[in-house]
């Protein structure tokens, strides 16, 4: 029998759910090994407090951070323009039913929107391919963390060291803010717009894999070192882990300009994909191998 | 809480909370000193509250109001309301996540109220310890804007990170980080 997949109002549904209720493997595992590092006693008691709240919010499939953020939706593959559609749909039923917290507002009258919905959104990027399916993938952003990215035109002149020195002080003047230990995602490069795009995208990226480029690579595992080297600890409360993972991008600039974005995704860095084949449909919280 | 409590406290403890609890953060504050400075009534239970920097996910039960998810939202966007907020209305607690401003620590030693880092995030845990919804106000804010009121129940953990004897526990950490 040939088994049709699920509507895909339903597949953002399950991916709204899965998101906000259950942390990606990667990310937990380094909450983990961070705990088995910690030696300074308040540090030890937050990781717990968070590990501890990881596990209730999966068992009882509650969002497992009040601020349930706005979705960002990245479409790609094959698809056409109903599916920003049924984004919309199943973003409205997840709303009512995991319930997701109705965080739009107007930006300057500050009136609230229902169902997370409003002028703009979702926000949903979209990049067409020719494989044989559509992969929807969401990414819910806390404003805690969000608040606190970062842009700065460097010179070129000030090059990688200046790359080093942006990202890092945008992770320690943030302090407690971000809700660390997160991701940092850094995007160098493109123009000031392609720069922040690329910095969010790099939270996709599970924590801990290799970066296929070399000089990104080693560029992540300096800041990592340099960041839980500093103190500040969880909650900026003190201890050896600031971050869980830096993962960088990177795009051609203009000759004149060395763009660097920083967003910061706290300890809850929320994902969830899927692919959706003619038959079936795949999900994946690490992304798909 | 009361102010002999409060000033009891010292920067490192750990706490659990039980009693009242009521939220509010960017849209209740201004509010509040909007409506006090007008010279006109606010919710009584602001004054002498412990307030918690919260905008929980609220579910409708029968006809009880239940916190599904309930963290600490970042307190420093409510730097600047703060110290007048302390001052009018006596707040006695703030629970919060990231510290608050200069400004705010010496309005605490002041007026007597402390400043409790709740563990940002963990909103299943501390939603267990605010339990059922004892009524709210400013409703037309929305959700996350509204204040809610709270009876709390071994509510934490809770780290006093700013008390009112000058101890902040962010400017300790603040002064030995290595960049």
């Amino acid at each position: 029998m040939i088994k049709l997949p699920e509507p895909v109002e339903d597949v953002v549904f399950n991916l709204l759910r899965a998101s906000n209720t259950i942390l990606p493997k990667d990310v937990g595992w380094a909450l983990e090994a961070a705990a088995a590092w910690e030696s300074n006693p308040t540090a030890y008691s937050q990781l717990g407090a968070i590990m501890d709240n990881v596990r209730k919010s999966e068992l009882l499939s509650r969002p497992m951070c009040q601020d349930t953020g706005i979705p960002i939706f990245y479409v790609r593959g094959r698809f056409d323009s109903s599916v920003a559609e049924d984004i919309k749909k199943g973003l409205i039923r997840a709303t009512k039913e995991i319930p997701l917290r109705p965080n739009t507002v107007d930006p300057i009258s500050r009136e609230p929107y229902e169902n997370n919905l409003g002028e703009g959104m979702p926000i949903i990027h979209f990049t067409p391919t020719d494989d044989n399916f559509t992969e929807i993938t969401v990414m819910p952003k806390g404003a805690g963390s969000e608040n606190m990215t970062k842009l700065v035109m460097l010179n070129p002149s000030e090059g990688r060291e200046g790359i080093v020195k942006a990202v890092t002080d945008a992770v320690l003047d943030a302090e407690g803010k971000p809700c660390p230990p997160g991701v940092i995602g850094i995007g160098i490069g493109g123009t000031a717009d392609k720069s922040i795009l690329l910095a969010k995208e790099a939270l996709l990226m599970p924590t801990g894999d290799e970066n296929p480029d070399p000089v990104l690579n080693e560029l992540e595992e300096e800041i990592f070192i340099k960041l839980n080297s500093s103190g500040l600890g969880p909650m900026g409360l003190g201890g050896a882990t600031t971050v869980l993972g830096v993962r960088a991008k990177k795009a051609a600039c203009h000759t004149a300009s060395l763009p660097v974005a920083v967003n910061i995704g706290c300890w809850a860095t929320r994902r969830a994909s899927a692919r959706i084949y003619d038959h079936e449909v795949k999900y994946s919280q690490e992304g798909f191998f | 809480m009361d102010e002999a409590t409060v000033r009891s406290l010292t920067v490192g403890d750990t706490v659990y909370l039980n009693g009242p609890i009521i939220t509010g953060r960017d849209e209740m504050h201004m509010r509040a000193l909007k409506t006090i400075r007008a010279g006109d009534e606010v919710p009584e239970e602001i004054y002498d509250s412990v307030l918690y920097h919260c905008g929980p996910i609220m579910t409708e039960s029968g006809n009880k109001w239940i916190p599904v998810a309930a963290g600490p939202t970042t307190s420093a966007r409510m730097n600047d309301l703060t110290p007048e907020m302390i001052e009018k209305f006596h707040i006695r607690a703030i629970i919060g996540k990231g510290g608050m401003s200069p400004e705010v620590a010496e309005a605490m030693k002041t007026y007597g109220c402390v400043y409790l880092a709740a563990v940002g995030g963990t909103a299943v845990s501390l939603a267990e310890g605010l339990g059922e919804s004892t009524g709210s106000y400013w409703n037309d804010l929305g959700m996350a804007e509204a204040i809610w009121k709270f009876n709390a129940n071994n509510f934490g953990p809770l780290t006093v990170a700013i008390d009112t004897k000058g101890g902040n526990l962010y400017d300790e950490v603040r002064k030995k980080i290595k960049r």
